[in-house]
C-alpha cells in the first residue's frame, strides 16, 4: 500500500482502517478500496493505461518511437532526429531536449553504443536520474492540524484533487477539513461542498469575505477539533495578475497568524496538458509563496506531461502526486523511473 | 521570455547582411531560430514543420526590399504568413437560423466551457438577443450551479437541470423550452471530456444531434501544449466544429495552441477569453496573435492593458491638473505608480515589448523591487512633503532615508528623477506633445533602477 503522506509518529495502522473507512463511504465508492488491497506494485496499470493513450497518439501522428529503439535498430543522425521530435512533442521543450540529446550523444560516443534498444534505456534511467529528486512523500505534522494550501491557474484541477485527496486520506485513517477558499469563481465553494458531502468530511467556508478569512477561520476550526489535515482550496489565478499574486502571499501570512508554521504546505497543481507556460507557473509561484510540491493532473489524456523535465532541470519543485484518471485509484505517488518509462513509450 | 525571435534572429541574420536575395543556404539559420521559436510557443511539431516548408518555399528567391535587411524580410513573411494561417480576418458568430439558434461548447476538462459560456451569454444580451443557458454537466460537481449563478449575475434565463439527469434530455428539453419562451439563442455547456474517451465523445455527439446546433465551439486553453493538436483532431472528428475560443489568454503562454488548433480544424478563432470576470470575452485578431506566438511583442495589447488598468477618473484629474499649469507633485507620482502596478506590474508590461524596446530597459535589474522602493520612500514623506517637494532639505531627508530603510543618496536620486519628470509634464502641458515626452523618457528609465 502506499502513501502519499506520511505520519512522523507511526500511527496509522493500516491493516483496520480499510473496513472501518468502508462503513463512512457512500455505496458507489467501493473501487477505492479493491485498489488499496491490491499491493502498491501495481503501477503496471497506470503504465499500461498511459501506454494505452499513447499509442492512440502514435498511430495519428505515425511517429512510432517503438521502431526507434528496436533491437538493432540503427543510430544515425535521423535516428537523433526522430528522437528529438518525440521528445518536443511530449512538451518536454527545446531547451531540455537538448541538453537530453546531448548528454545521450557523448554517452553513446563515448561508450560506442549504436544500438537503439540499448540507447533507449540509457536515455530512461538519464531522464529517470533527472526526475528523481522530484520524489517526495508529504509528511504529516507532529501536531495537527497538518495544512495543506493548494494553488494553481484557473482550472488545473485544484478542487478535484483536493476532493480525491480528501477522501484517500480519509482511507487512510485520517480526519480532514476542508477549507473552501475559492470565494471568487461562481459555484466554487458548493463544488468542495460537493465533495466534503461525498467524503463526509467538514467544509469550513463563509458567505462572504475573502480566502484568508476563511483560511484563517478553518486553521482554527481543524484545530479545535483536533483534525489532522486541514486542505484549503484558493481561487485560479494567472501569475501575471499581480495583485492576485499578492493576495496569496496574504493568504499565506494569515495562515501563519493562525498556526505557526501553517501552511505547511504550497502545493501547485498543473494541468498535464500545459505546454511551455508550466515552467513559468512554476517560476511564478514559486517566487511568490515558496512552493514545497506540485501535483500534476489529467495524466489520463494524450498528453505526456513531458514539461516535467524541464521543470526538474529549471526549477526542481518536488511532486507529491499524480493524477492518471477519474477515480481515486487513479491518483498516484510519483515514480521518477515510471514517468521517464511512460515519457518514452 | 524577452528572448525573442527578433532578438534571436539579429545573430543569425548579420551573417545574412548585405545579400539581395534570400536562398536556401542563407535562411537555413534563420528558420532554424524560426522553428525553435514556435516550439517553444507550444505551435505543435508537425504544424511547425508544415510551416517552415511553407516559408521556405515561399522564402527562396525572394527579393529583398531595400529598406530591410534579409533577416528582416524573412521575419515579415514569416509573420505574414503566420497572420495569414491564422485566419486573416475575424469572424464572428453565425446564428441566421430559425431561433433559437443553438451554441453548443465542447472541451477538455478546466479549459473554460462554462466561464466562457456567461461571458457569450453576455455578450448576447448586450447585443440585445434574448438568450437562455443550460448546462448538461451532470459530472462534476456543482457546475450546474455555476452557470446558474453566472445566469443570475448576468440577467440571464437559466434552464434547470440536474446532475441525476441525462445530458441529452436536459438539451432537448432547454431547447424545447427556449422555442415557447422565444429565446433567441440557446447556449449548452457541456462537461469536460477527454478526446480519448469513447463513451464520453459519444455522448456529446448524441447531445449535438438532439439540439442541432448552428454554432458547435470547441474551446481551447492557451496554454496548452503539444497535444493540442491530438485533441483538436479527435474534437473535430467527432463532431462538426464551426469555430474555436481560446481562453486564458491574459496569461504569458505565447498561444502556439491556437495555430494548432486552427491549422488541424480549419476553423476559425472566434473569441478569445481574457480574465475571469463575465467581461473578458474579445473578437480574436489574427495579426496580434501571430506576434504574440513569434514573441515579437504584442503592442496593441500593451496599450489595451494600459487603457484597462488606468483609472479614468484619476487620470482626467492629473490631466486636468497639468493643463491649469499646476505642479506635478510626489503625490501624483505616487498614484502613478500605483496605476503601474495595477497595469500588471513592469514584468508584464515589458513583455509585451517588442525586443528592441525591451532591451533598452537595464538588464539584470528587478524593476518591481526597485519600484516598491521608490513608493517606500515617497510613503515615508508626510503629506505636505510630497505636495511640496521643495520643503525636502538635509534633515528631512535623513529622516525619510531612516523611515523607508534607504540611504540619503536614494532619496536625492529619486527627487532628481522626480525632477525630470515634473520638466516633462510642463512639456506636455506647454503642447509639446507625446514625441517630446517619449524623448525625454529614453533618458530615465535606466536611472529608475536606483
Amino acid at each position: 500500500m502506499f502513501s502519499f503522506f506520511r505520519s512522523r509518529k507511526s500511527s496509522a495502522p493500516p491493516a483496520d482502517v480499510a473496513p472501518s473507512s468502508a462503513t463512512t463511504q457512500p455505496a458507489g465508492a467501493a473501487a477505492p478500496a479493491i485498489d488499496r488491497a491490491a499491493p502498491a506494485s501495481d503501477g503496471g496499470g497506470w503504465l499500461q493505461r498511459l501506454r494505452s493513450g499513447l499509442a492512440r497518439t502514435r498511430e495519428r501522428l505515425g511517429a512510432n518511437l517503438g521502431s526507434l529503439f528496436h533491437l538493432g535498430a540503427k543510430v544515425d543522425e535521423a535516428w537523433f532526429e526522430q528522437l528529438e521530435e518525440a521528445l518536443l512533442m511530449a512538451d518536454v521543450g527545446v531547451t531540455a531536449t537538448r541538453r537530453l540529446l546531448q548528454g545521450l550523444r557523448e554517452t553513446a560516443r563515448r561508450e560506442q553504443i549504436n544500438d537503439g534498444a540499448a540507447l533507449r534505456s540509457l536515455l530512461s534511467s538519464q531522464l529517470a536520474d533527472l526526475l528523481r529528486p522530484l520524489e517526495r512523500t508529504i509528511v504529516l505534522q507532529d501536531a495537527p492540524p497538518t495544512v495543506v494550501l493548494f494553488v494553481g491557474v484557473n482550472g488545473a484541477g485544484k478542487t478535484t484533487s483536493i476532493g480525491k485527496l480528501a477522501q484517500h486520506l480519509l482511507n487512510d485513517g485520517q480526519q480532514v477539513m476542508l477549507a473552501a477558499g475559492d470565494t471568487f469563481r461562481a459555484a466554487a465553494v458548493e463544488q468542495l461542498r460537493a465533495w466534503g458531502e461525498r467524503n463526509q468530511v467538514p467544509v469550513i467556508s463563509q458567505a462572504q469575505g475573502d480566502s484568508a478569512a476563511v483560511i484563517f477561520d478553518a486553521i482554527n476550526s481543524a484545530r479545535a477539533r483536533g483534525t489532522s489535515v486541514l486542505l484549503a482550496d484558493t481561487a485560479g489565478r494567472l501569475p501575471t495578475q499581480l495583485h492576485l499574486m499578492e493576495e496569496l502571499r496574504k493568504v499565506q501570512r494569515v495562515a501563519g497568524k493562525a498556526l505557526g508554521g501553517a501552511p505547511h504546505e504550497v502545493l501547485l497543481v498543473l494541468d498535464a496538458n500545459t505546454g511551455q507556460n508550466a515552467l513559468a507557473q512554476v517560476r511564478a509561484f514559486d517566487d511568490a509563496l515558496g512552493l514545497t510540491g506540485l501535483i500534476v493532473t489529467k495524466l489520463d489524456g494524450t498528453a505526456k506531461g513531458g514539461i516535467l523535465a524541464a521543470i526538474a532541470a529549471e526549477r526542481p519543485i518536488p511532486v507529491v502526486f499524480i493524477g492518471v484518471g477519474e477515480s481515486l485509484a487513479d491518483l498516484r505517488p510519483f515514480v521518477a523511473q515510471e514517468y521517464a518509462e511512460a515519457l518514452l513509450a | 521570455m524577452l528572448e525573442n525571435l527578433t532578438q534571436r534572429l539579429s545573430t543569425v541574420v548579420r551573417t545574412l547582411r548585405g545579400q539581395a536575395r534570400l536562398t536556401e543556404a542563407n535562411i537555413a539559420d534563420a528558420l532554424r531560430e524560426v522553428r525553435i521559436a514556435l516550439l517553444e510557443a507550444d505551435v505543435a511539431l508537425p504544424v511547425v514543420k508544415d510551416f517552415i516548408q511553407a516559408v521556405r518555399e515561399q522564402a527562396v528567391g525572394m527579393e529583398v526590399h531595400q529598406s530591410l535587411n534579409p533577416g528582416q524580410a524573412l521575419i515579415s513573411l514569416v509573420h505574414k504568413e503566420l497572420t495569414k494561417l491564422m485566419g486573416d480576418q475575424a469572424v464572428g458568430l453565425n446564428l441566421a437560423t430559425t431561433p433559437p439558434a443553438v451554441i453548443l461548447m465542447a472541451g477538455l476538462q478546466g479549459s473554460g466551457k462554462t466561464t466562457t459560456s456567461g461571458k457569450l451569454a453576455r455578450l448576447l444580451k448586450e447585443g440585445k438577443k434574448k438568450v437562455l443557458l443550460v448546462s448538461a454537466d451532470v459530472y462534476r460537481p456543482a457546475a450546474i450551479e455555476q452557470l446558474r449563478v453566472l445566469g443570475e449575475q448576468l440577467g440571464v434565463d437559466v434552464f434547470p437541470s440536474s446532475a441525476d439527469q441525462q445530458p441529452v434530455a436536459i438539451a432537448t428539453a432547454a431547447r424545447a423550452y427556449a422555442l415557447t419562451h422565444f429565446h433567441d439563442v440557446l447556449i449548452v455547456d457541456t462537461a469536460g471530456r477527454l478526446a480519448i474517451d469513447e463513451a464520453m465523445m459519444a455522448e456529446i455527439q448524441a447531445v449535438h444531434a438532439a439540439v442541432n446546433p448552428i454554432e458547435t465551439l470547441f474551446v481551447v486553453d492557451a496554454m496548452q501544449g503539444q497535444d493540442a493538436v491530438n485533441v483538436a483532431r479527435a474534437f473535430n472528428q467527432a463532431l462538426p466544429l464551426t469555430g474555436v475560443v481560446l481562453t486564458k489568454l491574459d496569461g504569458d503562454a505565447r498561444g502556439g495552441a491556437a495555430l494548432s488548433v486552427r491549422q488541424i480544424t480549419g476553423r476559425p478563432i472566434k473569441f478569445v477569453g481574457v480574465g475571469e470576470k463575465v467581461d473578458g470575452l474579445e473578437p480574436f485578431h489574427p495579426e496580434r496573435m501571430a506576434s504574440r506566438v513569434l514573441g515579437m511583442g504584442d503592442v496593441l495589447s500593451l496599450i489595451e492593458q494600459a487603457q484597462k488598468g488606468v483609472d479614468v477618473a484619476e487620470a482626467e484629474k492629473l490631466a486636468k491638473k497639468i493643463k491649469a499649469g499646476k505642479d506635478f507633485d510626489l503625490e501624483d507620482f505616487k498614484s502613478q505608480l500605483q496605476q503601474m502596478k495595477k497595469m500588471g506590474g513592469i514584468g508584464s508590461l515589458m513583455e509585451k515589448l517588442p525586443g528592441q524596446l525591451a532591451g533598452a530597459m537595464p538588464a539584470g535589474q528587478d524593476h518591481e523591487k526597485s519600484l516598491a522602493r521608490v513608493e517606500g520612500i515617497i510613503n515615508a514623506m508626510t503629506v505636505q512633503e510630497r505636495r511640496f517637494p521643495a520643503l525636502l532639505k538635509a534633515s528631512r531627508k535623513r529622516r525619510i532615508a531612516a523611515g523607508s530603510g534607504v540611504q540619503v543618496q536614494e532619496v536625492n536620486r529619486l527627487l532628481n528623477q522626480f525632477e525630470q519628470m515634473q520638466k516633462m509634464m510642463k512639456m506636455m502641458s506647454k503642447g509639446g506633445g507625446l514625441a517630446k515626452m517619449m524623448r525625454g523618457m529614453k533618458g530615465m528609465m535606466p536611472g529608475m533602477g536606483g
